[in-house]
């Protein structure tokens, strides 16, 4: 029991999984990112909501965590783009937030005992009530999401500047940013739900595909053996980040496994094995890919390319003949670094080379 | 890539003294650099000037160099010691420097010694303003730059540009020296002279104005692979105007989306490359325009800096010392993160808690100094609180500060704060000027009803932080506004950072009563870990800060402990020196088998540094935050002797609260500082004292004063550094000391002592385990009496005493010390008038030098008092003679009169010096030239001396003069005094006083025709003229001395100079040549 105030839905009982998420700065981008669809965060920077809220950093339509938890909420806020609190912002989109919490406690919690089920609700309510809504919650194992949070129909996003490539997308659960980094790249997008067969993307013919982030665990999300499948067998370059990589891996016969805690924060140092480089990267992921060494196991046509120094877990594949290039972790930042950015322009890269030798 | 193996031994540069914009942060980053070096097997040579530091330890460094941070001297210790490479980065501005012209002059190519970290080309790309400027827009990122000017002409086109207000800012120098803002053409005019003067390359940048701008600055570390991390983020509370050292300041940065925060850390990564400091740190400052978003590059400091020092404490990443193994070939990655040990370096440290610094003036030492804080940084010191919140950190900043008041409050009086008034118009325009008094002018305006745009016009200081005020002022109105300060409401006031004197006063009730009503309630600070993760994995190192939380993260061991009191922000008359004292009580305290605890405020100092003692609590020094940590660890006993007056102001209240205090008791402490107990004890034992009394109304200081004779010394009773201590020759002057700087009353009297004129003075440092003595050795300083000991030059072994009264002054010392039962450290200060040695004052505890003098003598006096506070006996060591030194060695002071405009010059009681210097030879004159060098005033070898003295000194100057005659010199001086020597034998040129028309003595030293002054103060009544003088000399960097003790002292060092060669000898050498000879 984590005593607090509460703020933006407070007359209901709003369970999901609770994680952390170190980050300093970028609340709003974390409250709509989808992949976060399903958990209560846990903001560790301790006071929130200072620079407001603006259309312009929501990465999705609406915010998609289930709760938040925060040390102190800021009634005030001030920045020149900043169009109205955060406060009046979870008040109008629904989202539970309890405020006033020894954050760091929780935090110390959820690091020792692991993610878990945790619900955010009013004391009127009482706790058995709430304890018993937490207890009848799904578990975070074993759970899809990737359903609710795709999008129902495909739509097309234009490049900037002229087509260069015509890049299908497997919504998982995609933000913005990726959409807009790969426009700029020239790339004209056509994003698809994440139901979508195989075939209805191939037969657009596209010149690469990206699979993108997404919430839950990758090994409920349906019909990734034949994606990936039929992937092989054309050869069209692919880019996969987070869920997107972790579907990957699993196709190409990977495990994956739920992480104690997870990694949620901006400040993670992850090595490209080939440069030698370490990047800080922004990250955001539940479960991993199971690896030994530099192997993966059951995946031998699966080759690591970035490892996380902190715990070194998997960050990074390619696969050894196929333009197959994939990521745990979040290049599109938002929030976070830009060390990553290259992986994009790695992904245009590969779609150049296959253009080339067609 | 590991560590290089082609380089064996390393040279590091230290930064000299104290003064404003050059602190101890220098001390923890070379203390840092020599522990980081000697871990990997490198042979370290250090050179600094400083004795006061802790990296000038002997047991630090393999080689340690106490000479002048010149290149002259440093080439010296090259040619003697042969390092293979020099890190100029860690010794601040002067390190830098030093290096750079080491480099430039083709030293270091001579002797084959490679820069690393930085090289050459990287720093001056970094520290020319033109190349920076350039670099930058090369990677597309903007600065605010006007333009570069080299002469008046040149300054003013530009002006005619850049517009109004316009920044100046002088290249190479350190903390903004000789900087300023211009409103005007007029203004404009004066500022750009001041600073093309102070810019040693004669160059000044005019900056467009970008004041109200928002203000960051990122750490930033690379290493040779290119890897780099940003350590933190920190904001200025202050908008641009304000010098960073003068501002207060926020880690992490509290106002930026991550959208506008990833514009910063792009620009600074961009930076460091382009600039190209290949492994190591540096600190990028930038402006950010609060209505679009529009980003600027100020500066960047191409080395370790006093924000990099605070961004170390802030975040637990030790920049200096990770700083250092980048430099020597380690990668990020291939370092531990020192706190958690399992992660590596390679590493962006997150924050759950926010960090407020908070700098310390010392106007009320400087009354006529222009108190606007502007791009010149004039704060002495700093203090830096961690809290959860924003509020909390602030609160707990403001507590720490030690200025006289129990947190945020206003002032007594309107006077207090810098005010005439409390109207809105009155508020308003003060907070247009930025002082260090504005924090409380803004709580008076809060408390007033003024609204946060109101405030935000004024001040320009975000509208966020102002709300953040608003809030505190709120929460305690409402707290003094209940029926009954309930559990509940004393939660959240605590939560809030409100210590319980702060509450008592908030609802008229004592400190005490506050503590007793919440302890039975069970309310405790909970401590949480400062550990780079924001918890996300497990710290090894314990860093703590006190918050009211719910969970307690610091489990007290099992083991015996103590508990070490620092020294609390710098500030004139408490130092670094008393840092080196803490370090070296908890250094060797862990020797004897104790957990060490230390607790301290300052962000500058290596007593913060975690792995200097077992465990660190970052805290306010005040009673409240000390009685809670020992509470929760019940130590053996707390240290309060080795940090100056701020542990030892909180002895007897400790005491009274059943606190053990470690050493000589707080009884005897007393009876030193008591006046009346202390006339008791040296008539007992006896010792003479000059006549004295004690006066508690202005009626009853006249009676005393004519009853022991004029001229007397009048002082309040505790005091610092000589506060509002003078010399008073009449009784008019006694009551307008009254009526200028004391209030007397009963429970603070005024003390009055005789002023012995023309006696020798001494200081005598000790250490006694209760029964033997070792007396560390006799300074005589150098000034005349009735100049503070902490501002005269002093030397030892003495020069003019007799053998007779050196013994007479080791047999006082000794029998004080018994008589006291003084468990630990003991000084002395004496007098020798006619024959018969004074006791002036008794102090048992640390001294500001302690430091100085076991560096002349290498007795380590601080660590063997704390082993004697443990219980050990000195019959237990094995010890050279008492106060034996191997050779001369001579401190100097230094002071800020170049930094703080309109300030005179003068000497007298009440100290004004920042820092000091060591200069250590086998002669006096070399020993005296090289603490002359090294302070700063560099020596005329020959040219034209200036004489213009008190006519009672006319008969004392004219040796004096005749010797510098002798040495080539030619003699210029006043009329009278020309006539005088001329009289006695000295060919002397007769030069007009200032009234007497032009050209005269200032036009001469502004035109450069003058290389060295002397000139002593006419008499009580300062005139005019000295002061425009001795103006003159300080903004034309002339030599000069104010004393003829000084004057003389200069003769024999220049004398010195010219006869011996530029002899250096490590501290190692000199001890080893001594115990030869023993």
């Amino acid at each position: 029991m984590f005593p607090g105030q509460l703020a933006g839905r407070t007359d209901a009982i709003a369970p999901g999984e609770v994680v952390f998420n170190t980050s300093l700065t970028g609340y709003q981008e974390i409250l709509t990112d989808p992949s976060y669809a399903g958990q209560i965060v846990t903001l560790t920077a301790p006071q929130i909501g200072n620079y407001g809220v603006t259309a312009l950093d929501d990465e999705a339509s609406r915010p998609w965590v289930a709760g938040l938890v925060v040390r102190e909420l800021s009634a005030n806020y001030c920045n020149w783009r900043a169009d109205s609190s955060l406060t009046d912002y979870l008040e109008r989109h629904g989202i539970a937030c309890i405020d006033g919490v020894d954050t760091r406690k929780l935090t110390r919690y959820i690091r020792s005992e692991g993610a878990m089920r945790a619900a955010i609700g009013p004391e009127e309510l009482g706790v058995d009530e709430i304890l018993k809504t937490v207890r009848e919650h799904p578990s975070m194992a074993g759970l899809d999401l990737t359903r609710v949070v795709t999008t129902s129909e495909p739509y097309e996003v234009a490049p900037r500047g002229d087509p260069r490539f015509r890049v299908a997308v497997y919504d998982f659960g995609v933000k913005r940013r990726s959409l807009q980094l790969l426009a700029a790249r020239g790339c004209a997008l056509t994003v698809y739900p994440a139901t979508t067969p195989v075939e209805t993307v191939h037969a657009a013919e596209p010149d690469g595909i990206f699979l993108t982030n997404g919430p839950g665990d990758p090994g409920a999300v349906p019909g990734v053996e034949a994606l990936v499948k039929s992937l092989a067998e054309v050869g069209t370059p692919t880019f996969g980040i987070c869920l997107g990589h972790q579907l990957l891996a699993r196709g190409f016969g990977a495990e994956t496994f739920k992480l104690l805690y997870g990694h949620r924060g901006g400040n993670h140092p992850v090595k490209d094995l080939s440069s030698g480089q370490v990047e800080i990267t922004s990250q955001n992921h539940g479960f991993a890919v199971q690896t030994e060494g530099e192997e993966v196991p059951g995946a031998p046509g699966l080759v690591v390319t970035h490892m996380n120094l902190n715990d070194r877990t998997l960050e990074g594949l390619r696969h050894r003949e196929l333009p197959i290039l994939a990521v745990q972790y979040h290049p599109e930042s938002a929030p976070g670094p830009h060390d990553s950015r290259y992986l994009f322009d790695g992904f245009v890269e590969i779609m150049e080379k296959r253009r080339a030798r067609a | 890539m590991p560590k290089r193996e082609d380089i064996r031994s390393v040279l590091l540069l230290g930064s000299g003294p104290i003064v404003i914009g050059q602190a101890c942060e220098f001390d923890y980053s070379g203390t840092q650099a020599v522990r980081a070096l000697r871990e990997e097997g490198y042979r370290v040579i250090l050179v600094n000037s400083n004795p006061a530091t802790i990296m000038t330890d002997p047991d630090l460094a393999d080689a340690t160099y106490i000479e002048p941070l010149t290149p002259e001297w440093v080439e010296r210790v090259i040619e003697r010691e042969r390092p293979d490479a020099l890190l100029p980065t860690m010794g601040g501005q002067v390190g830098l420097n030093v290096s750079l012209e080491l480099y430039d002059s083709g030293i270091l190519e001579k002797y084959d010694v490679e820069l690393i970290g930085a090289d050459a080309r990287a720093i001056r790309l970094a520290e020319d303003r033109e190349e920076f400027a350039e670099a930058m827009r090369r990677i597309g990122l903007e600065v605010p730059h006007g333009g570069f000017a080299h002469s008046m002409e040149e300054a003013l086109a530009v002006a005619e540009i850049a517009g109004f207000p316009a920044i100046v800012r002088p290249s190479f120098t350190l903390g903004g020296t000789g900087g300023g803002i211009a409103y005007n053409r007029e203004e404009f005019e004066t500022v750009a002279r001041t600073g093309l003067d102070a810019s040693p390359i004669g160059e000044i940048l005019i900056d467009k104005s970008v004041i109200g701008w928002k203000e960051y600055e990122l750490e930033v570390m690379r290493d040779h692979a290119d890897n780099v991390v940003i350590v933190c983020s920190i904001e200025n509370f202050d908008a641009m105007g304000v010098h960073t050292g003068d501002s207060i300041t926020v880690a992490p940065a509290m106002t930026l989306s991550d959208r506008e925060y990833q514009v910063l850390r792009d620009g600074a990564i961009a930076c460091i490359r382009e600039i190209g400091v290949a492994a190591g740190g540096c600190n990028i400052q930038f402006a950010v325009n609060p209505d679009s978003g529009e980003v600027l590059v100020i500066e960047m400091n191409p080395r370790v800096s006093r924000s990099s020092a605070l961004a170390s404490k802030a975040t637990g990443f030790p920049i200096a010392r990770i700083g250092t193994k980048l430099a020597v070939g380690y990668r990020l990655d291939e370092l531990p993160n020192a706190i958690t040990l399992k992660t590596p370096a390679s590493f962006e440290p997150v924050l759950d808690y926010v960090v407020v610094k908070v700098p310390r003036f010392a106007f009320e030492k400087f009354p006529s100094a222009d108190p606007t804080l502007s791009v010149q940084m004039k704060a002495v010191g700093e203090v830096m609180a961690i809290g959860r919140t924003f509020k909390e950190a602030w609160m707990k900043g403001f507590r720490a500060l030690e200025n006289g008041r129990d947190g945020w409050e206003i002032g007594d009086s309107l006077t207090d704060d810098g005010l005439e008034a409390d109207d809105r118009e009155t508020l308003l325009a003060a907070l247009r000027r930025p002082t260090a008094d504005r924090p409380f002018q803004l709580k008076r305006a809060l408390r007033t009803g003024l609204s946060t745009e109101d405030l935000y016009e004024a001040s320009r200081i975000d509208r966020w932080f102002l709300e953040q005020l608003r809030d505190l002022v709120e929460a305690e109105e409402h707290y003094a506004s209940l029926d009954e300060a309930t559990r509940e409401a004393t939660w959240e006031m605590k939560r809030l950072g409100y210590g319980d004197a702060h509450l008592g006063r908030l609802r008229g009730e004592g400190e005490a009563a506050v503590r007793r009503r919440r302890w039975e309630w069970g309310m405790h600070p909970s401590y949480k870990m400062v550990d780079t993760c924001a918890g996300e994995f497990p710290a090894a190192t314990p860093y703590l800060y006190s918050t009211y939380e719910e969970e307690n993260e610091s489990a007290p061991s099992e083991r015996r402990k103590v508990v070490v009191l620092g020294s609390g922000p710098n500030r004139i008359g408490q130092g670094v020196e008393f840092d080196y004292c803490c370090v070296s009580a908890a250094f060797a305290l862990a020797e004897e088998g104790f957990e060490t605890i230390m607790v301290n405020s300052n962000p500058e100092t290596v007593s913060t540094d975690f792995d200097v003692s077992d465990k660190l609590y970052f805290e306010p020094l005040t009673l409240e935050n000390v009685l809670e940590i020992v509470h929760l660890e019940g130590p053996e006993g707390v240290v309060v002797q080795m940090g100056g007056q701020t542990p030892l102001k909180l002895a007897s209240a400790l005491r009274d609260l059943g606190v053990a205090v470690l050493g000589t008791s707080v009884d005897a402490i007393d009876r030193a500082e008591d006046r009346e107990r202390f006339e008791a004890l040296a008539r007992q034992l006896d010792i003479a004292q000059p006549a004295n009394g004690l006066a508690t109304s202005e009626a009853q200081a006249i009676e005393v004063a004519g009853r022991i004779g004029y001229p007397v010394l009048v002082r309040p009773s505790y005091v610092l550094g000589g506060r509002a201590m003078e010399i008073v020759y009449d009784e008019e002057s006694l009551k307008g000391y009254f009526a200028r700087a004391v209030r007397a009353s009963p429970e603070h009297p005024v003390l009055i002592d005789r002023f012995l004129e023309d006696a020798f003075e001494a200081d005598v440092d000790a250490v006694c385990d209760g029964d033997e003595v070792l007396v560390g050795g006799v300074m005589q300083h150098i000034e005349d009496a009735g100049i503070h000991s902490g501002d005269s030059a002093c030397v030892v072994p003495p020069y003019l005493l007799r053998d007779e009264h050196v013994d007479q002054m080791k047999a006082h010392t000794r029998a004080l010390a018994r008589e006291l039962g003084v468990v630990g450290l003991i000084n002395v200060q004496f007098a020798v008038k006619d024959g018969i040695v004074y006791v002036l004052e008794v102090n048992p505890r640390a001294s500001r030098t302690v430091p100085f003098l076991s560096k002349a003598t290498g007795v380590p006096l601080a660590r063997l008092a704390a082993r004697l506070m443990a219980g050990r006996k000195l019959s237990e060591f094995e010890l050279r003679p008492n106060g034996e030194v191997q050779g001369v060695a001579v401190k100097e002071s230094v002071f800020p009169f170049d930094k703080l405009a309109g300030v005179d010059a003068l000497l007298g009681p009440e100290m004004r010096s920042t820092g000091e210097v060591m200069g250590i030879a086998d002669s006096f004159g070399l020993a005296i030239a090289k603490a002359q060098v090294a302070a700063g005033n560099p020596l005329p070898m020959s040219g034209r001396v200036v004489v213009t003295v008190h006519d009672q000194d006319k008969a004392n100057v004219t040796p004096i003069a005749r010797r510098f005659h002798e040495l080539g010199f030619e003699v210029w001086a006043t009329s009278g005094t020309a006539k005088y020597l001329r009289g006695r034998g000295v060919p002397a040129q007769s030069v007009l006083k200032v009234h007497e028309g032009r050209p005269n003595i200032v036009d001469h030293l502004i035109s450069g025709e003058i290389d060295l002054l002397i000139n002593t103060p006419l008499g009580k009544h300062a005139q005019f003229d000295d002061y425009a003088i001795r103006r003159a000399a300080i903004q034309h960097r002339v030599p000069y001395t104010t004393t003829l003790s000084g004057a003389s002292a200069l003769c024999d060092a220049v004398i010195g100079l010219r006869h011996r060669k530029l002899q250096v000898m490590s501290l190692q050498d000199r001890a080893q040549r001594a115990a030869v000879s023993v």
